[in-house]
């Protein structure tokens, strides 16, 4: 493990350093003893969103009105990411902390009283909250949904469906997109719809990776909402999706960074102990190398994550280096998977080894939460090229 | 009442320890380092106190250099409401360590002194021990569990033959065991209060105390490496290896 001793850093103070304590400490104690059962199981027991929020983690930069722990920078949520990637389970996020992407809607253009009943008990461990955006007929190309919300007096009537949608079977609410005017971006709303409404109806599905946390896909049949439950304006969804993509999108890169740290980590262990043809592997150039050339990309996506969080706790909304940086880190993460796995041997091709699972859990990350090929346009266009 | 907790700055107990070429001593350059284990247990036992309203005040006290702040921090961050730095560059041996918390104890006057039963650098086992007697003040050594009753202290210890539980008359000197509890998780919150909360440093001169005599240390060496044992059928094969290298 490495243990980042006395760092010297323009970004990273004692106080992130305690921090960082804390969360390995927790991820030691909590998460790493069981994570491979909770992953085989397809399952987190509610004990440890409890614990999570014991912790002081489930919480983590959220206002204390709410019942959350305001972070007074982006560096804590880059740890937590990156510490929690240690045991090697990316889905220990979409199944504990899907809240992530669920809840900052609602907390920048919720009510009060949407914040108090959506966000608070999520907070606490208590319940769990989902986003759902992607549709069975695509989620690139988000301005384009189909799930309707009819205008109905003091409700909206909502029928349609949505799919791989992380944390759909456990949540009681989703965030959900839905269309409420005309084509295009200027149709669509955002709604709050709770999981126990009659006509709401969900199916699991069976997946590659991240076994620990359940994927729903959700259908929405003459479903009454209360008017209540619109968040922001109607009609003004999209900016609330954008806004929020741009947090989703940090804390991705640092997770990837984090698998990817966690590759690294082990390969070189292994590449340590292990010995053919009378030295370790690391005395093989080939194999030294593969290990300076993973580190070497990683590294650089650190620097570049921590700028770019530097830059946004100072105001900024560096759209195009978000996006690319989603980009890189995440193709960093699969090529350290990639190598890692070479590393390892056919070691790595057995469950129980945390690089057999990151290696399953590398396709999510580019795909999800803004594709590689969409986000590389989005970057283009933002550049002008 | 109040409680004095002592809190020493150790290598991380996930850092596999290196002893120098020369063999002069252990490698701590850019090692990361910690609060003592057994000093958790201590710090938790007395937040414990106060939140169940046994101890109105806690006071978190260390021994060592400037750096050994970030452990009074960690202090402060689990509930100390006060610290107390004794600074110094020198390495301290269980007997100074002693005198120098002896003397802290008359200043404060606390109801009781916790501290770790060892830390986990050069496993000692002293402090706690000399602190009492230089006192002249009960002891109970390795709590597992702590009762306080009035002006009483009802420990259970961990001694080799099991659990064997004592009555001691306060004020008294208690060193914690890994059992006693298990130290909670420092909150973002409660890490960012710890900055705000008084430090108190003087150096050991301050306190009039006299180094005692050092033991030297002459050689440091790690353990000889273990031989790869070898996997047995049956008890038979077992008990003629046994025999074959005289152990039975
Ligand atoms: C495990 C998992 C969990 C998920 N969780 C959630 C969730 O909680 N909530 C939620 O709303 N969604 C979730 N998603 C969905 C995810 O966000 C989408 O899969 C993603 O946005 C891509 O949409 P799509 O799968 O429909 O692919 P499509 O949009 O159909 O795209 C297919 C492929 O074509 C490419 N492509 C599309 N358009 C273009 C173009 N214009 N130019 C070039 N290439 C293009 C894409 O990059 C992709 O490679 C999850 C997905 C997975 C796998």
């Amino acid at each position: 493990m490495t243990l980042n001793p006395q760092r010297v850093s323009p970004y990273y103070t004692e106080d992130h350093e305690a921090f960082r304590d804390q969360v390995r400490r927790f991820v030691a104690r909590e998460l790493a003893p069981n994570i491979d059962e909770w992953d085989e199981a397809g399952e987190v027991p509610w004990s440890f969103h409890k614990a999570a929020a014991d912790a002081g983690l489930l919480q983590l930069g959220y206002p204390e009105s709410l019942g959350g722990v305001e972070a007074p920078d982006s560096f804590y949520n880059i740890i937590l990411n990156d510490e929690l990637a240690q045991t090697g389970s990316g889905g220990i996020m979409p199944a504990v902390w899907v809240h992530g992407i669920a809840c900052p809607p609602i907390v920048a253009f919720g009510s009060q009283a949407q914040q108090a009943k959506y966000v608070t008990p999520v907070l606490a461990g208590e319940k769990m909250a989902a986003l759902a955006i992607t549709e069975p007929s695509g989620g690139s190309d988000v301005a384009a949904i189909k799930t309707t919300a009819r205008d109905a007096g003091d409700h909206y009537l909502v029928n349609g469906s949505k799919t791989f949608i992380s944390g759909g079977m456990r949540a009681s609410a989703f965030t959900t997109a839905v269309r409420t005017g005309g084509d295009g971006p200027g149709g669509v709303s955002m709604l709050i719809i709770d999981a126990d409404l009659p006509g709401v109806s969900r199916t699991p599905l069976k997946k590659m990776g991240w076994w620990c946390s359940d994927t729903a896909t959700l259908y929405f049949d003459n479903v009454k909402v209360p008017k209540s439950n619109l968040l922001g304006q109607e009609n003004r969804g999209f900016a609330v999706i954008m806004h929020n993509f741009n947090s989703e999108r940090l804390s991705m890169c640092a997770q990837a960074y984090g698998l990817a740290r966690c590759c690294i980590d082990q390969a070189a262990a292994y590449a340590r102990d292990r010995h053919t043809f009378g030295q370790p592997l690391a005395g093989h150039q080939v194999i030294r190398h593969k290990l300076v050339d993973m580190q070497m990309r990683n590294q650089s996506v650190k620097a570049w994550l921590d700028e770019i969080a530097w830059r946004i706790d100072h105001g900024e909304t560096p759209v195009a280096d978000l996006s690319m940086l989603k980009v890189l880190a995440t193709q960093t993460l699969e090529f350290c998977a990639n190598e890692a796995m070479q590393i390892f041997g056919g070691a790595a091709y057995m469950r129980g080894n945390k690089v057999e699972r990151i290696y399953r859990e590398t396709k999510v990350m580019t795909i999800g939460g803004g594709s590689a090929e969409i986000l590389k346009d989005l970057a283009a266009r933002q550049l002008g090229f | 009442m109040k409680v004095m907790v002592s809190v020493k700055r150790v290598v991380d107990y996930n850092v596999r320890i290196q002893v120098k070429g020369d063999g002069s001593g252990v490698n701590l350059d850019g090692v990361k380092m910690s609060m003592n284990p057994f000093d958790e247990i201590a710090m938790e036992q007395a937040v414990q106190m106060k939140d169940a309203g046994t101890a109105e005040e806690v006071i978190a006290v260390t021994i060592g250099p400037a750096k050994a702040e970030e452990q009074l921090r960690s202090a402060l961050a689990f509930g100390a409401d006060r610290a107390i730095h004794v600074k110094t560059d020198e390495e301290i041996q269980p007997l100074t360590a002693a005198r120098i918390l002896a003397k802290l104890f008359e200043k404060e006057q606390p109801k009781v002194l916790l501290t770790g039963k060892q830390a986990i650098d050069d496993d000692a086992n002293q402090t706690g021990q000399m602190t009492a007697a230089l006192l002249d003040l009960p002891q109970a050594t390795f709590a597992s569990a702590i009762e306080f009753d009035g002006d009483k202290a009802k420990v259970t210890r961990e001694v080799d033959s099991g659990l064997e539980t004592i009555e001691v008359d306060l004020p008294a000197v208690i060193t914690t065991d890994l059992r006693l509890n298990e130290p909670r998780y420092l909150k973002l919150p409660d890490i960012m209060k710890a900055k705000k909360k008084p430090i108190d440093a003087m150096s050991v001169e301050d306190l009039g105390i006299e180094e005692a005599v050092k033991l030297n240390v002459t050689k440091t060496a790690p353990p000889p490496e273990r031989e790869p044992g070898v996997m047995v059928e049956d008890v038979n094969e077992l008990v003629s290896k046994m025999k074959d290298k005289g152990l039975v």
